[in-house]
């Protein structure tokens, strides 16, 4: 989230699409009905069902699964065609008057640098022209016709209200309807927020889906402000902190790189990525990057990383090429992959057809599950009737179960949602034999270190080079590591006057104080401060609001740098001034920035100097037009979901995102609308959690059976009876449960024809105390975003029809 | 917002009610306090309610039920009707605004009201099985209780069970144990939007007043609150967007009132009860009651379902 | 629901008003009001509590959790119940329909008690020691570790990484025990790393 829970209070207009936050985050769903309590506030849900959240709206608009690109696009055309954007925010706060490359293009459906054959782009056309000075050339009147401004006018210009309706069903004036109220805050005098979830992410242009809202947002200039944002409502308790620490294939702690093979030393990794400013007085925050790796570093080969040796930069490994679970599932299939370890994760249930997680998991010599609660991936290879048919037999993997604490017999920190870092205290003694996942995995680790030593092996160096100086090797504990996360000053820190500024031992109060000389060392700087000099404050519990907009400032420690509302400086225009006295937030007092919150910026840098507020960017605004930091494109483009029931209606001869990644083999189990002509998508329950709440008795009391939901329109076609049974079948899979006949889905028109869709809640499996089920992901398509290969479970094809009750 | 009631702390305090602060009490008298306490309620703002069913699992855990896990029947209601674990009951309403044109998903928590005049309290005939606190709290004594069912007729609101295993009513509490310590029921604690309020009826009204401002100028003209007169008002509210259909709202009565029959026996009941007892068939089941204490057979059972209108 | 009597259903309830009514007038009331009116005794008494997070969605939520020794269990500190902190700047005491039932997952039925380990090709788990299982586990991952380690690439770049495992992170973890996740897997050389983050 750009901003905060509690800011969604702030909000004139609050628009839900890509999530349905009533269901999935009820209590931060709190905020939404406090902004309409207290401020008149209206809420706008977007969503193919009509959900709960649309429910409590006061406004709601149906669109077609997977067309989200091709309504946003129509938001965007509206503002500009009608000039109802926040001109003074669009021309100083995002790249609106930057000239781009005659070479770069768009025709077609497609970018300039196209190659069918790799399905990729040669991104090199995708960038600003650059001055003599350096810099890249702007045109602040925004007429140039290759400025960003010009350029964006032009290519939103297909996705009228009528393309829009005939390309998402929406109807025109339910559509309009969201432009007039989204226009209305685009004047720094409103503001609205954007909230969504995997409605968004779960499609083969899912981060372009975000991309589009946040182009909104910058266009109504409702990024940086109190009660705007574009806020990414996130799964996990702590998923936040899980992504933080950079347990994804190509991170390292706080957004930095993994090395890849191209990279062998560290210079060439760190020359990569320490951003040069693109404009006069620009901050370019990433040029800190090497204080940040080096302190990672020494954080985490402690004493053995060394100037010398590159600071132990060999020893990590180097990515070949990047293992998302989509691609990791798929070595498995091809049996590459000999052992798994799952810790609180049930791929079984969440990864793209299930049969093939079978089929991959069945290849594995050994499987691991660290889970509180049995999974259906522990018992992948039990049969259990036509929801798991497998022969156990024949599956020759060694399967573990150890059992592991739960949250409350637990202590340590989470970051939620707003990357508030919380601490939580253990309230119970473990039950039965679990011990905590810090114990289970020091003690393999210290025992893996241990064989090495003895017997010796492969790869010993880098093994053992790992710092674990940990009081009780077997026990790290999680005060310790939040300090290592932190990071200490390891010799006396001087300033240019030589005086002491940090004593050699002491925890840093802020990242400012990293340096790349490996006189400092930090695991993740995005969270120092959180266990700076001052202790712990993540433990902080003040839960005083003094200037009345929600910032619990001394509640916990929001990273970074305990900001609540990212790229906050953007609530001043260029001078310094709040844009209005209604939204006022942070501010220029004459002396320093001021306000309720920790200013997005150097405290001290006067508005006179022109350093744009989006500090991280090396062009000190935001991108409308984002050079080549997208795979698919700069600017983003309707494509239909792989399996779609129409051509698309823009650019018919392509057939979902062309810069999309398809796996050898997988174009082949996609398919068509000839033989699958229903539009399926996946969602969650508020009675469940993923899948563990069906292990949960009164949660399995709550919804106790995986059921689909179907119009009324599509049950009389098909002589579906509600609370029948049915069975839905995509080209990887079936299922079957209850029907849920419902007024809440209608059939909308697509292009002039009917296209009916159905939902399938994706909560049940065939463990646990709810009634069995097939995995949901038996249907669904393997085929991932092109920028973050996130699976398409939003939109796909199947067919239904009545059946009579399962015989198991 | 509704200011949040401070947390429970584990340290022992006095209840703020007992006995001295009952009302009424089913089947016998009892000599009403000088002082009434403040009357409580719990305000249901169903325009705010999201239908997540927070409300149902806390008041499973807090009162310690165990509902077994049923089926889907093709609605998103379960259990598909209150039970003797169930005392509070998401139910779901698709409604096609005939006015508007718009789809509206009317989403009720069904429960028992607390009325001020209550139908099962005057039906009961087992001396004490039902009580009335002074704040308004109807509360069901399950030593005291026969499991005859009169409750379930009596009630305009058809809220008490008969558990099939102990043979005794049972209904939300209003989680007296917590009122009684200065918390607000389970339910209202979890209530994710505060569609769930609790205080004293007076504020509640009060705060029902702004959301029914809010409501009508959102277009729901007819917003308003249920606080059914017939039954003399109750502790549980609702606010709805159609205060002039109750019915929609999966068939909340539009004029609810206590039956005249349980309200001529509540009368005379006393007097002429006794006269024609032995005019009735009631006799001998009176007689088995007499005589087994309070512990009812299978048969008592049958006999009370009879006289109830059962189906037997 | 409605009562609009029939006069059948009316001579019914007539009867059974002058049953119950005959009880009262007995003095059979008197008698049973000993263990009548009485509100419960307020059932968090005497119990710890602790201040925790909700383990599921991203609001994070501030929860109550009172526990107590179990006499039967060796005194171990067991849940007795669970609500929101009101103190909680978000979720303001509220929870919802999973946080509200959360200890249900504490003592889920298919909670797992013990180290369990399921020999190839056969139908069951068995119990193991915890020994047995982070020995073998520790076994098997050298194993594979030692056969597959690639210490440089074709173009004889260092690049110590093993690809043949990978490692799922849960995204419920503190983040103290994902750190140590990371450390361990990284530590393997494993690239095969994800969470929840992009599912």
């Amino acid at each position: 989230m750009t901003n905060s829970w509690t800011d969604i209070g702030n909000a004139d207009v609050v628009w839900i699409m890509g999530g349905n936050a009533a269901e999935a985050h009820p209590c931060g769903f709190k905020w939404v009905t406090e902004a309409k309590h207290n401020r008149g506030a209206k809420l706008m849900v977007v969503d193919p069902r009509f959900t709960r959240s649309a429910a409590v709206a006061d406004h709601y608009a149906p669109i077609r699964p997977g067309t989200d690109i091709a309504f946003l696009s129509g938001v965007v055309n509206y503002l500009l065609s009608n000039d109802k954007i926040h001109k003074e925010y669009v021309r100083h706060y995002t790249n609106a008057a930057y000239l781009v490359k005659e070479e770069y293009g768009f025709s077609d459906g497609l970018f300039s640098g196209y190659n069918e054959e790799k399905r990729n782009y040669d991104r090199s056309s995708w960038e600003y022209q650059m001055g003599a000075d350096g810099y890249a050339v702007r045109d602040m009147t925004l007429e140039d016709p290759r400025c960003v401004f010009q350029l964006m006018k032009k290519h939103f210009t297909p996705y009228t209200p009528e393309m829009v309706s005939r390309i998402s069903g929406t109807p025109q004036d339910k559509f309009l309807k969201v432009c007039e109220w989204v226009a209305s805050t685009a004047n720094g005098e409103r503001a609205m927020t954007i909230m969504y979830a995997l409605g968004w992410t779960q499609h083969s242009h899912g981060a372009q889906n975000i991309r589009t809202a946040a182009m909104i947002q910058l266009l109504c200039g409702n990024i940086g402000v109190p009660g705007g944002g574009v806020n990414a409502l996130r799964g996990h308790s702590n998923v936040q902190g899980i992504t933080d620490v950079g347990t994804l294939t190509a991170a390292i702690p706080g957004y930095l790189a993994l090395p890849i093979d191209s990279e062998p030393t560290l210079e060439s990794h760190l020359a990569k990525r320490t951003f040069k400013p693109l404009q006069a007085n620009q901050t370019s925050y990433w040029q800190n990057y090497r204080k940040f790796y080096v302190s990672f570093l020494k954080s985490y080969f402690g004493a053995k990383a060394t100037p010398e040796n590159q600071f132990g930069y060999d020893w990590l490994p180097k990515l070949d090429v990047a293992y998302d679970c989509l691609r990791m599932f798929e070595t498995m299939y091809q049996g590459k992959t000999n052992g798994l370890i799952c810790q609180g994760f049930n791929p079984l249930m969440a990864i793209a057809h299930k049969n093939k997680s079978v089929a991959g998991l069945s290849k594995l010599k050994f499987l691991v599950s660290i889970d509180p609660i049995e999974t259906d991936t522990a018992r992948f290879w039990e049969n259990h009737g036509e929801f798991n048919d497998v022969d156990p037999a024949k599956i020759q993997t060694e399967v573990f179960m150890l059992p592991v604490t739960t949250f409350a017999e637990e202590d340590g920190s989470l970051t939620n949602s707003s990357r508030c870092i919380m601490w939580k205290e253990r309230a119970a003694d473990p039950y039965f034999e679990s011990k905590t996942d810090s114990q289970i995995l020091a003690d393999l680790f210290v025992r893996i270190r241990k064989l090495y030593e003895k017997d010796g092996g492969k790869g010993v160096e880098p093994l053992l080079a790992i710092d674990w100086s940990y009081k009780d090797p077997l026990e790290p504990t999680p005060d310790e590591l939040l300090k290592e996360l932190n990071g200490k000053a390891l010799v006396d820190l001087k300033d240019a006057e030589g005086k002491v500024v940090r004593a050699a031992g002491q925890q840093l109060a802020s990242f400012g104080e990293m340096r790349d000389d490996g006189s400092t060392d930090g695991s993740m700087w995005i969270y120092t401060g959180v266990y700076g000099p001052g202790g712990n404050l993540s433990q902080r519990r003040d839960n005083s609001d003094p200037s009345g907009l929600g910032v619990y400032g001394n509640w916990g420690f929001s990273w970074p740098a305990n900001r609540r509302v990212q790229y906050n400086r953007a609530s001043a225009d260029p001078e310094g001034k709040p844009w209005s006295e209604r939204k006022k937030y942070m501010f220029w007092n004459g002396q320093r920035w001021s306000g309720p919150d920790v200013p997005d910026y150097v405290p001290t840098i006067p508005p006179e100097r022109a350093t744009g507020p989006f500090i991280m960017n090396p062009e000190g605004v935001s991108r409308l037009w984002v050079r080549g930091m997208m795979t698919d494109g700069p600017f983003p483009v309707h494509y239909e979901p792989f399996e779609s029931p129409v051509a698309n209606p823009l650019f018919p001869k392509i057939k979902g995102n062309p810069a999309a990644r398809v796996f050898k083999g997988d174009m082949e189990v996609f398919g068509d609308a000839k033989d699958f002509p229903i539009v399926a998508t996946t969602y969650r329950l508020v009675e469940h959690f993923h899948y563990w709440t069906k292990g949960v008795h009164m949660n399995a009391v709550m919804q106790p059976e995986f059921f689909v939901e179907i119009s009324e329109q599509l049950a009389k076609e098909k002589g579906i009876k509600h609370g029948g049974w049915v069975k839905v079948w995509s080209h990887r899979g079936s299922v079957k449960g209850k029907a849920v006949v419902t007024k809440r889905i209608k059939p909308v028109k697509v292009d002039g024809k009917t296209v009916h869709y159905i939902g399938c809640p994706l909560n049940f499996g065939f463990i646990g105390e709810a009634k069995k089920a097939s995995p949901i992901n038996s249907l669904t398509p393997p085929v991932g975003d092109a920028n973050a290969q996130t699976p398409e479970y939003k939109a796909f094809l199947v067919d239904i029809e009545p059946i009579s009750g399962p015989v198991a | 917002m509704f200011p949040p009631i401070p947390n429970p702390t584990a340290q022992s305090a006095t209840p703020k009610f007992g006995e001295k602060d009952l009302i009424r009490r089913s089947a016998s008298t009892v000599t009403p306090p000088q002082q009434r306490q403040t009357e409580v309620a719990k305000l249901i703002d169903v325009s705010k309610c999201i239908g997540c069913k927070a409300c149902q699992t806390a008041c499973l855990e807090w009162n310690e039920l165990s509902e077994a896990v049923g089926v889907n029947v093709g609605v998103y209601d379960n259990p598909h009707d209150l039970t003797p674990n169930t005392w509070t009951l998401m139910r779901y309403t698709e409604y096609e605004n005939p006015r508007s044109g718009n789809l509206e998903w009317l989403i009720r928590k069904d429960g028992c009201m607390h009325c001020e005049d209550p139908g099962c309290l005057k039906a009961c005939p087992a001396p004490g099985a039902i009580v009335q606190y002074s704040n308004g709290i109807v509360d069901f004594v399950h030593e005291n209780c026969i499991g005859c069912g009169y409750c379930v007729k009596g009630c305009p609101f058809n809220i008490p069970r008969i558990s099939q295993v102990d043979h005794k009513a049972y209904k939300c509490t209003l989680c007296s144990d917590r009122v009684a310590v200065g918390q607000g029921p389970a339910c209202q604690k979890a209530c994710p939007t505060q569609a769930i309020v609790f205080g004293s009826k007076d504020d509640m009204k009060q705060w029902a007043d702004k959301r029914i401002a809010d409501l009508k100028s959102r277009g729901f003209d007819k917003a308003g609150l249920y606080d059914p007169p017939g039954v003399g008002g109750t502790h549980v509210m609702y606010v709805l967007h159609h205060a002039d259909e109750p019915h929609l709202y999966a068939g909340l009565p539009d004029t609810p009132r206590i039956s005249p029959v349980v309200e001529a026996w509540k009368g005379v009941g006393k007097y002429a009860g006794m006269a024609v007892i032995a005019l009735t068939a009631a006799a001998g089941v009176v007689h088995h009651i007499l005589q087994g204490a309070n512990r009812v057979s299978e048969t008592d059972e049958e006999n009370a379902d009879r006289l109830a209108g059962g189906k037997s | 629901m409605n009562i609009e009597v029939s006069r059948r259903h009316f001579m019914k309830l007539a009867g059974a008003g002058a049953a119950g009514s005959a009880v009262a007038a007995f003095g059979f009331g008197a008698a049973e009001a000993q263990v009548a009116a009485h509100v419960k005794p307020f059932r968090l008494v005497g119990t710890k509590e602790a201040r925790t997070i909700c383990p599921y969605c991203a609001v994070s939520c501030g929860m109550m959790v009172f526990a107590a020794p179990n006499k039967d269990n060796n005194g171990k500190l067991e849940v007795t119940h669970i609500e929101g902190d009101s103190d909680h700047p978000v979720n303001r005491g509220t929870l919802c329909p999973k946080g509200a039932a959360a200890i249900d997952y504490i003592r889920s039925k298919t909670r797992v008690q013990y180290p369990m380990y399921r020999k190839p090709g056969t139908n069951q788990f068995e119990r193991v020691s915890w020994d047995f299982a982070m020995d073998r586990i520790a076994k098997l991952v050298k194993e594979d570790r030692d056969a597959n380690w690639i210490e440089k690439n074709k173009d004889g770049v260092t690049v110590n990484r093993c690809t043949t495992m990978a490692f799922l992170a849960g995204s419920s973890l503190t983040n103290e025990g994902g750190w140590l996740t990371y450390k361990v897997a990284r530590g393997l050389g494993l690239l095969q790393i994800e969470n929840q983050a992009r599912i």
